[in-house]
């Protein structure tokens, strides 16, 4: 084993929490953050494969200039029930609520969460939302995009506009009670020593994207509600023949939208810091900068919302404004790809199945983040502006991001979930694949946007066929590498090697208890006497000091 | 499908190869920083991979001041991005003020235009090569997009609002027109092209097909809306007059001044009590649901016709010689709907760069 100085001697026990109580009941009334983790795992890997299956069949229609496959009312209900599914079902809970939930308690060395039943009523809230996303699936489905945008979606599409809003609107306050949540538990529960200079960048990161939570989706729940009650009441809010204006709506939805994406990449930021510095043995370099740059994050994120609308009719000098900030919120970015980089520098770096999945999240985010320099760029923008190229970019941040990240985290902790060890080959295959798949479906999209395919078409002109034909190849490959891992991790529940409490040699709280831990966590509250990340050669760990 | 397999799209504007060339400069510059990301990664994941599996490694780091050197760097470049876009932006944004002045009417699934010399087109736009053009743009429904790949240009089409796009095209030929802000089911249907021709060809083809300018049609109309009984030539009647008023700075009561643009009109017409000159009563009636963003159009022309001290040149009819026949506008329908053989099917459009059939064919949808 390894000879970190984070490597304490757990105390043995056969009681964890899986096996602490049994039955359905003991799981739907628990109060355990690491049984919620759980249960938001479930959820939203239903909704995950839902929201794929969505894109599966638009890659299949795009193989066509014709729209031959299905309507174009189809096809524009698949794109919208995609995007709806995995931002707001998928998306914005995955890390936070299933790898939060689940280590970042952990992590700091509490028992749990601030607020146990606050927690569980997160995941009664976000399943309340998901029943009714999936109603609107069932009951017929929505048109409007996932972005709602009036006059469409206030006076024009006949579909399930207000049950979509409304699942929208209450999954929302999953959200806010997780971020809260959160906020408090990182004040207040700290263990005794874990000074915020000794936390992990994830609890850095969770925090960033708690205020945000907490402070952007209330603004999400007033517009939709706006949008519920023009739509059902005729009262003139965004629709200018009722008086309103559809700018006001782009204004309100965006002011959300936007930081919504930092909701969904912050986290992923923060696990990302975790694996390259579990996996390199190394404290991440310049971890003060890792952790600001996570704030500034939050904090540049609310002000760039306009960058959305830069060809919808804003004032010159307004568009130069949000301009110049969306460029500045680049820098923070920036800052934690090179430091990550460097953290390799003189590192022990392993090829472990999180690790590669980390790596190619630092590709792929990079890629994602430069791209996104084309579109803060006024002049470029008037040009890709809702083509494939911006469909390319925020594919890029998301999937080859956040999903990235949530892959690469679940592979992490799985030992610490469920006890035992995915095998190894088949992880590395499952990161290949979705790596080469990943590019192959998005890259060509960069190319076709700047050749001017716009987005969300059904049916698009023949010179662009080749280019749609690689991406759709892309995604089955793609697919392929999603479906795998759903595999082996089930099987790995029964047929893995038992993992050990640190099979990863990784520093940091989790690593300490044991493999599940027990329902409390620590069976003795740990007190911190160490930074985070503090891989030393034995000869210096005695030097480690007590403060 | 191989046959015909581009990379890069046509650059047929004036503006297009300026933005072409921020283009290459920003795939380069990002390029660039990809690939020292990359390779760096590649290179210190083989050098510094892990020998056995205990090895702690000694913990040695690079030194502070590269922090300092990666917000710094990355600053300036992000800042001469950011100046050269915008500069763009303002070129994109500032028709010249002899443009060409064409009138967009956008609605679920379609595009029409309405020329000043009285000739309207559905899916089709014909417009002289080398001349400055500026659409005035309104959408009769949802917000749509005026999305022209070959020229680089791209403006939202909003309801109840006027907004303005140009450019000057420099390659005859024809272009992809699309509408590219999500729009409803037929969306990705909402599409045509643009010809542009020779100013001779243009000439020829503008005199065919032609009904009524806008500003006579919306003289018509001024007269049977009665709107001539308040505002009449001279000034004094119970409205102000508006002649010579187009591209003013007009006092408003409140104190304050409103240029008189097309969105002014607009708003003038549909909620005449949101701004009020100086001088007058606010007596005057809403026409809003009286008149639709055609007529407003014409309404609209007409005004600007009564003498404009801004748009020299672009506002003034160009002289109609075809017949004038009432009733319903005449309309050359341009390629129609169905994907994706609307390229070869555009049997009523004369080629943009043929002078043996220039003559629009007249038929009414």
């Amino acid at each position: 084993m390894t000879t970190a100085v984070i490597d304490r001697i757990p105390i043995e026990t056969e009681e964890n929490y899986l096996n602490a109580s049994y039955g359905v009941k003991s799981w739907l009334l628990t109060k355990d953050h690491k049984r919620i983790g759980i249960l938001y795992l479930l959820a939203i890997t239903v909704m995950f494969f839902v929201g794929g299956f969505f894109a599966t069949m638009m890659r299949l229609e795009l193989l066509t200039p014709q729209g031959d496959l299905m309507t174009s009312d189809t096809y524009n209900k698949f794109f919208t029930m995609h995007g709806i599914i995995m931002i707001f079902f998928f998306l914005i809970p995955s890390i936070p609520a299933v790898l939060g939930n689940f280590i970042l308690p952990i992590m700091i060395g509490a028992k749990d969460l601030a607020f146990p039943k606050l927690n569980l009523l997160s995941w009664y809230i976000y399943m309340i939302g998901a029943i009714g996303g999936t109603y609107v699936v069932i009951a017929g489905g929505v048109d409007t995009g996932w972005t709602f945008y009036t006059p469409f979606s206030t006076q024009y599409s006949n579909t399930h506009v207000i049950a979509t809003t409304l699942s929208a609107f209450i999954t929302g306050f999953s959200s806010i009670l997780t971020g809260l949540n959160f906020i408090v538990t990182i004040h207040r529960m700290r263990a005794p020593g874990l000074t915020w200079f000794r936390l992990p960048l994830f609890v850095w990161s969770m925090y960033a994207t708690s205020v945000i939570m907490i402070l952007a989706t209330p603004v999400l729940a007033i517009t939709l509600v706006l949008l519920i009650v023009e739509r059902a009441l005729r009262v003139g809010i965004f629709d200018p023949a009722l008086g309103g204006d559809p700018l006001l709506y782009q204004h309100l939805f965006w002011f959300y939208s936007h930081p919504a994406v930092y909701i969904m990449v912050l986290p992923a930021m923060g696990v990302v810091s975790e694996l390259v510095a579990a996996f390199s043995r190394k404290r991440i370099f310049g971890y003060k900068f890792v952790a600001f740059a996570s704030l500034a994050i939050a904090f540049l994120g609310f002000l760039v919302w306009g960058h959305h609308m830069l060809v919808a009719g804003i004032s010159v000098y307004s568009a130069m404004i949000f301009s110049i900030l969306s460029f500045l919120v680049a820098i923070p970015s920036a800052i934690k790809v090179f430091n990550w980089t460097a953290t390799l520098y003189k590192g022990s770096v392993s090829y472990d199945t999180p690790m590669l999945y980390a790596l190619g999240f630092i590709g792929l985010f990079t890629i994602g983040g430069l791209t996104g320099l084309f579109l803060a760029a006024l002049g470029l923008d008037v040009h890709v502006h809702d083509t494939y190229f911006i469909v390319a970019h925020f594919h890029y941040i998301m999937v080859g991001g956040a999903v990235m990240a949530y892959f690469g985290g679940i592979h992490y902790w799985w030992p610490k979930i469920s006890g035992r060890m995915y095998p190894e080959w088949w992880g590395r295959l499952s990161a290949l694949l979705v790596f080469v798949g990943f590019n192959l479906t998005f890259f060509p999209q960069f190319i076709l946007g700047y050749l001017g395919m716009p987005r969300r078409y059904h049916a698009y002109v023949p010179e662009f066929q080749v280019l749609n034909v690689m991406s759709t190849a892309g995604a089955s490959i793609l697919a392929i590498g999603y479906a795998v891992p759903a595999i082996y991790m089930i099987w790995s529940l029964k047929y893995g090697k038992i993992a050990g409490n640190n099979p990863w040699g990784a520093a940091g709280l989790e690593w300490t208890t044991t493999s599940p831990p027990p329902a409390h966590n620590f069976d003795e509250t740990p007190i911190v006497t160490w930074d985070a990340y503090e891989y030393r050669p034995p000869e210096e760990a005695a030097v480690v000091t007590v403060v | 499908m191989f046959n015909d397999f581009p990379l890069f799209p046509d650059a047929a504007s004036s503006i297009a190869n300026d933005i072409d060339a921020f283009y290459f400069f920003m795939v380069g510059v990002c390029g660039l920083l990809a690939l020292v990301v990359v390779c760096l990664i590649f290179f210190f994941a083989l050098k510094y991979r892990r020998r056995h599996p205990d090895e702690i490694p000694s913990g040695e780091e690079p030194p502070q001041w590269v922090e300092v050197v990666w917000i710094v760097v990355p600053f300036f470049i992000l800042m001469g991005m950011f100046f050269w876009g915008a500069w763009l932006y303002f070129q994109v944004s500032r028709p010249p003020d002899d443009a060409l002045d064409i009138y967009v009417t956008a609605k679920q699934w379609m595009w029409k235009f309405q020329h000043v010399g009285g000739q309207s087109e559905i899916n089709a736009l014909h417009v002289p090569v080398g001349r400055p053009v500026r659409l005035i743009m309104a959408s009769e429904d949802v917000i749509h997009s005026f999305f022209v790949p070959a020229f680089r240009v791209h403006t939202d089409v909003l309801p109840n609002r006027y907004s303005f796009n140009w450019f000057e095209a420099t390659k005859v030929g024809k272009h992809h027109l699309f509408c590219s802000e999500y729009c409803g089911t037929e969306h990705s249907g909402m599409i045509g092209s643009v010809f542009v021709m020779e100013p001779a060809d243009y000439e020829v083809w503008l005199s065919g097909g032609a009904q009524g300018s806008p500003a006579d049609e919306g003289k018509k109309l001024f007269e049977k809306l009665a709107c001539d009984s308040c505002h009449a030539t001279s000034s004094t009647g119970r409205g102000p007059s508006l002649v010579g008023l187009f591209g003013q700075i007009r006092p408003i009561q409140g104190g304050s001044a409103v240029k008189a643009d097309e969105n002014y009109l607009r708003e003038s017409i549909l909620n005449p009590q949101a701004k009020i000159a100086d001088g007058y009563q606010p007596i005057m009636p809403t026409f809003r649901g009286q008149v639709n963003e055609e007529q407003l159009m014409r309404l609209i022309a007409y005004i600007k016709s009564l003498g404009a001290r801004t748009q020299q040149g672009s506002t003034q009819p160009v002289s109609s010689g075809g017949n004038q026949i009432p009733g319903s506008p005449a309309t050359t329908t341009g390629n129609g709907r169905e994907l994706p053989t609307q390229s070869g099917s555009n049997v009523t459009q004369p080629s943009p760069t043929s002078t043996n059939s220039p003559i629009p064919a007249q038929d009414t949808p």
